[in-house]
């Protein structure tokens, strides 16, 4: 228990004074986008992990929250009118989606999600006076909470460290609550909890509100990040590239999505610049991933962690046995 | 009063009518068993009263409130709990955490997202009182994927129990158990108070005919032969569908 928290300590210090150990702007906003990634992928990991629901639209509706922002400032809006906007906006068609996509669970929900997403894919793509269709939209400034300018990378990394403390901690919390267990319930026994006297249906609404603000959240990071919006953001690829964070790093686990947006992010990024076939590499990463630990990278190195543990132990008390037995 | 009134419930799947105008009274702290060949439809019946199921036609009444179209899920709250034949419990928890799932059920704090529920006293004392007295309490930690059939089959009785019905629907309580555990199972059973009433499918004559007070025998979901103890088993009906010569 003290090891978890020292290495929790660790980290966190680690990511606390990351603009002074981590040499160069480059690096710094790789950090950056791993943390709003990891947003992304904590709230997916609500539906995917905790809820048992695959969303293969999510990219659809971290788009919505980027053009809402992206529009807004160019109708010459606030940064503050601008984000509260997106939020009201997202929630909304989060709703929509849930409702629409509820009517099924397994493959019908899978389905229905990857319709939704490309549909929005198809407006963010043809609906030009709105989005500005391929040639996407560009944003001119970033804001400035209290003074800071997020112009400035080291203030940026920060803003989203604390977005993502925030986060993490929502969802930490949400997990351990009555709420987070009724909807892992219905995960595993959707019948069993309906006849308990659950309303299935609703638990799982509220799971997919929850997952979509956490979207929307990091989607508003993201296209301050970026400045930019296009319909590449919304597409399919986007979508299952979130979902392999999620199942890489270990659905249904607090620090999985956040190791999975780490992963990619960093081949993506960073590893791209050295291999011109990164997509192969990321390809190669996630079959060793499903062949090795098919349940993620942090159950399964916890895993491996547990067995390594194991066998130290026992053969720390047998040494003296065997001394005893062969003479 | 009576405590649960099934009056000309009818059901079909398709062509197959498993549910023919059933009629069924039982008393407050009564004891009834449903009896029947395989595929007489018990288990639909039990599906219709708990609401899992529409019926086509006919109507359901709990202590004289119409609840035939009142939601399943609605109806644990007004008094209503069941066992399943097929055992459905949450594999990857502990026992404690599944008889804290059937505790939170009925209470608004199932709603909550921001408690931690390990910390809600109240659910922890009740779930190990249930499970005491099933006779689970020393293993109330150890994982269900852990655990033996006959374990099971009273986790899902503490479940049950655990949320205090007033009518309690019981399918095949006994089904898989050794001699040993079945014993205890009826023990158990024996033990609950007479404020509630009880309805069980069972195969098990043995035991179940010393638990009934009353028997209904449904055969291609009808009822044949319906009464106490001895009339049940002395009338010719029954030799002729269920019990054999």
């Amino acid at each position: 228990m003290s090891g978890r928290f020292l290495a929790l300590g660790i980290a966190l210090v680690a990511l606390a004074t990351l603009p002074y150990w981590m040499t160069g702007i480059y690096y710094i906003n790789v950090a950056s986008q791993i943390l709003f990634y990891a947003i992304f992928a904590l709230g997916l990991n609500v539906l995917v992990g905790y809820a048992g629901l695959v969303s293969l639209g999510h990219a659809g509706l971290f788009g919505v929250t980027a053009y809402a922002v992206g529009y807004f400032l160019q109708l010459g809006f606030g940064h503050p009118f601008a984000i509260l906007a997106a939020l009201v906006i997202s929630m909304v068609s989060m709703a929509i989606y849930a409702v629409l996509s509820l009517r099924s669970t397994g493959i019908g929900f899978i389905m229905i999600t990857l319709v939704l997403g490309e549909i929005l894919w198809g407006l963010a793509y043809r609906w030009i006076s709105l989005t500005g269709g391929d040639n996407g939209l560009s944003l001119q400034t970033r804001p400035a909470p209290f003074g800071f300018s997020l112009s400035d990378v080291n203030t940026f990394y920060y803003a989203t460290l604390i977005i993502f403390l925030l986060s993490i901690g929502a969802v930490a919390i949400f997990v351990r609550s009555p709420l987070g267990a009724a909807l892992m319930g219905t995960r595993d026994q959707p019948r069993r909890m309906n006849a308990l006297g659950y309303h299935v249906w609703a638990i799982r609404f509220y799971a997919c509100l929850f997952s979509g603000l956490l979207t929307s959240v990091s989607a508003i990071l993201f296209v301050y990040y970026t400045q930019f919006i296009s319909p590449q953001t919304l597409s399919l690829t986007s979508s299952a590239e979130v979902l392999l964070m999620v199942i890489s790093g270990g659905a249904g686990t607090l620090l999985g999505p956040i190791v999975g947006a780490g992963l990619v992010v960093i081949v993506k990024t960073v590893v791209s610049g050295f291999i011109e076939r990164w997509n192969f590499l990321l390809g190669a990463i996630f079959v060793a991933i499903v062949i090795l630990m098919p349940e993620g990278l942090v159950p399964g190195t916890a895993r491996l962690w547990r067995l390594a543990w194991r066998k130290r132990e026992r053969s720390a008390k047998s040494v003296p046995g065997s001394a005893e037995a062969k003479p | 009063m009576t405590a649960l009134t099934v009056s000309g419930l009818c059901k079909s799947f398709g062509g197959l009518h498993v549910t023919t105008d059933v009629n069924l009274n039982v008393e407050p702290g009564e004891r009834r068993l449903i009896i029947g060949p395989n595929g007489a439809g018990k288990t639909t019946l039990f599906n219709l009263i708990t609401g899992e199921l529409t019926p086509d036609a006919g109507t359901i009444k709990l202590f004289g409130q119409d609840i035939t179209r009142v939601p399943s899920r609605r109806r644990p709250h007004l008094g209503m709990a069941r066992t399943y034949q097929i055992i459905t419990l949450f594999a990857r928890d502990t026992i404690i955490h599944n008889v804290t799932l059937a505790l939170m059920g009925l209470s608004p704090s199932r709603w909550n997202p921001l408690i931690d529920l390990k910390r809600q006293g109240h659910f922890v004392e009740h779930a190990q009182a249930a499970l005491e007295r099933v006779g689970l309490g020393h293993i109330a930690n150890r994982p269900l994927s852990q655990t033996s059939y006959g374990e099971r089959r009273r986790v899902e009785i503490a479940m049950a129990l655990t949320q205090n019905p007033k009518v309690l629907l019981l399918d095949e309580p006994f089904a898989g158990l050794s001699i040993d555990e079945r014993r205890d199972v009826k023990e158990l059973l024996l033990a609950i108070p007479r404020d509630v009433t009880i309805v069980m499918i069972e195969h098990n004559m043995d035991v179940a005919l010393e638990f009934a007070e009353r028997i209904t025998l449904l055969h291609f979901g009808e009822v044949i032969v319906e009464g106490n103890r001895a009339e049940v088993v002395a009338n010719p009906r029954t030799r002729e569908v269920y019990l054999g010569h």
